[in-house]
């Protein structure tokens, strides 16, 4: 039978309550959301903690999907099942339903957070690869007020982030850039529901002469960290998007990342899905964003 | 500490460890034994009970989160002696062999079914890609939903019609 250490169980009833216990309790206290990432590694005595603070109860306060002209807010414990059926955020940014639906299972997205898998900050976790590719900006909460993150200042290092003692992550914010924009995701897994062998996100921009004004690429499960691709998007940027583009940006991908061999997968398998995947995401993003083009012509 | 939760209908008050999780405290604690557990790493997804009318992998909650919820396990499917259509539907198309997925398969396929009434084959499957059984191969247990959807339509459509 697997079951994690003895703990103290706490339930938090509001955010700002949530930060007092934290405040309180200091780094022997972790809090749980959906769970289903931090209760296994508390099972295999991988993570262990004096007090865990549930704050499902702050799904009220916290789980949202706002989408507005520039910006869209997501609450940090907003569901997975929330984002894969919320239309409003598949309309803007079609990434998150690419990704969810390859997310563990219908029943485990139940529970799972976008707050917890960015929080848990494991290299292979893939709402971390969307975000990153969506240049989000992470909200942190303290007694002392809030404070604003990118994703690369979110990531410290695997299971490591810039969350401190005596923080909550409470959302999720992602710019809507000028221009028409088409962003996609794709997974390569052992079976359905699996984690990543190698997953890519990727995000484009168009200006009115259908030339790319901006483009992000995100991997999952090749590095200690889900990072974006700074000269992919250097590449990219003011050329005209076709095949000859997403092999460059692919080669680019497979030497930039960092995989180790594993019972996923060689190196030299991963590195070859890089390059696979960020092509593929890449057409699939351009082509979302000229179907946008084409709509509204 | 103390935990108190609905379990098919019925408070229960229990003092448990904080690091019970929900599967072990309706099997060992309650003796409900419907539940199954399987795998402990919510792949297999044996466990699977509703929590606040969603389905959960039941090894995957802690016993203290369900705490002020309503839970309801497989044995809350039936009504006395009369099974419910999804129970009906397992028995009618050798929806199970060994059984030990059953209870899961049952939890999941009643919740899919009370979203949406008719669905196809590629969403059943769906449904179910979180849960594993090894002995029917899927196809009698996505036979059983579609026998349980047919039936529950022309159910709906004779009371209509009365």
């Amino acid at each position: 039978m697997q079951v994690p250490a003895p703990f103290e169980y706490e339930r938090a009833t509001s955010v700002d309550q949530a930060i007092g216990l934290l405040e309180r309790l200091g780094s022997s206290a972790r809090l749980v959301a959906g769970g289903h990432s931090l209760l296994p590694m508390m099972k295999l005595r991988l993570a262990n903690f004096e007090y865990l603070i549930d704050i499902n109860d702050l799904h009220g306060e916290l789980g949202y999907i706002r989408v507005a002209a520039d910006e869209v807010r997501i609450g940090a414990m907003t569901r997975h099942r929330e984002l894969l059926e919320s239309d409003a955020l598949a309309q803007v940014f079609p990434i998150f339903r690419d990704a969810e639906r390859v997310i563990a299972d219908p029943v485990v997205r139940n529970r799972g957070t976008l707050g917890g898998s960015l929080c848990q900050a494991d290299p292979s976790e893939d709402l971390s690869a969307v975000c990153t590719t969506l240049d989000a900006s992470c909200v942190i909460r303290g007694s002392r007020g809030e404070r604003v993150v990118t994703m690369e200042e979110f990531h410290v290092g695997p299971y490591e982030t810039a969350v401190g003692d005596g923080e909550i992550l409470t959302e999720i914010r992602i710019p809507i850039k000028p221009g028409k924009s088409g962003s996609a995701y794709a997974k390569v897994e052992r079976r359905a529901g699996d984690w990543a062998v190698v997953s890519a996100g990727a995000a484009v921009w168009l200006d009115e002469q259908g030339q790319i004004s901006d483009a992000r690429v995100g991997l999952a499960a090749v590095g200690p960290n889900t990072t974006g691709i700074p000269e992919i998007s250097a590449s990219l940027r003011g050329r005209a998007p076709d095949e000859s583009l997403y092999e460059l940006a692919g080669a680019i991908a497979a030497r930039s990342c960092d995989p180790v061999t594993d019972t996923r997968g060689s190196a030299d398998y991963k590195r070859h899905l890089a390059d696979e995947l960020t092509r593929r995401t890449l057409r699939g993003a351009v082509e979302r964003a000229s179907a946008v083009e084409r709509a509204r012509s | 500490m103390q935990v108190t939760m609905t379990v098919n209908g019925v408070e229960y008050t229990r003092e448990i460890e904080g690091r019970m999780l929900l599967v072990h405290f309706l099997r060992d604690v309650l003796g409900l034994t419907g539940t199954h557990w399987g795998c402990d790493t919510s792949n297999c997804g044996v466990c699977v009970v509703w929590m606040d009318g969603e389905p959960v992998k039941s090894c995957t909650v802690l016993a203290a989160m369900a705490g002020g919820r309503e839970v309801r396990t497989v044995e809350g499917l039936a009504n006395g002696a009369e099974l419910d259509p999804i129970q009906e539907g397992f028995r009618q198309c050798h929806g199970l062999q060994c059984g030990f997925c059953t209870p899961g398969m049952l939890m999941t396929c009643r919740a899919l079914l009370d979203k949406n009434p008719d669905p196809t084959e590629g969403e059943i499957r769906e449904a179910i890609s979180g849960q594993i059984c090894r002995c029917t191969g899927y196809s009698s247990i996505i036979r059983s939903v579609r026998w349980t959807a047919v039936h529950e339509a022309k159910a709906k459509e004779e009371v209509a019609q009365a």
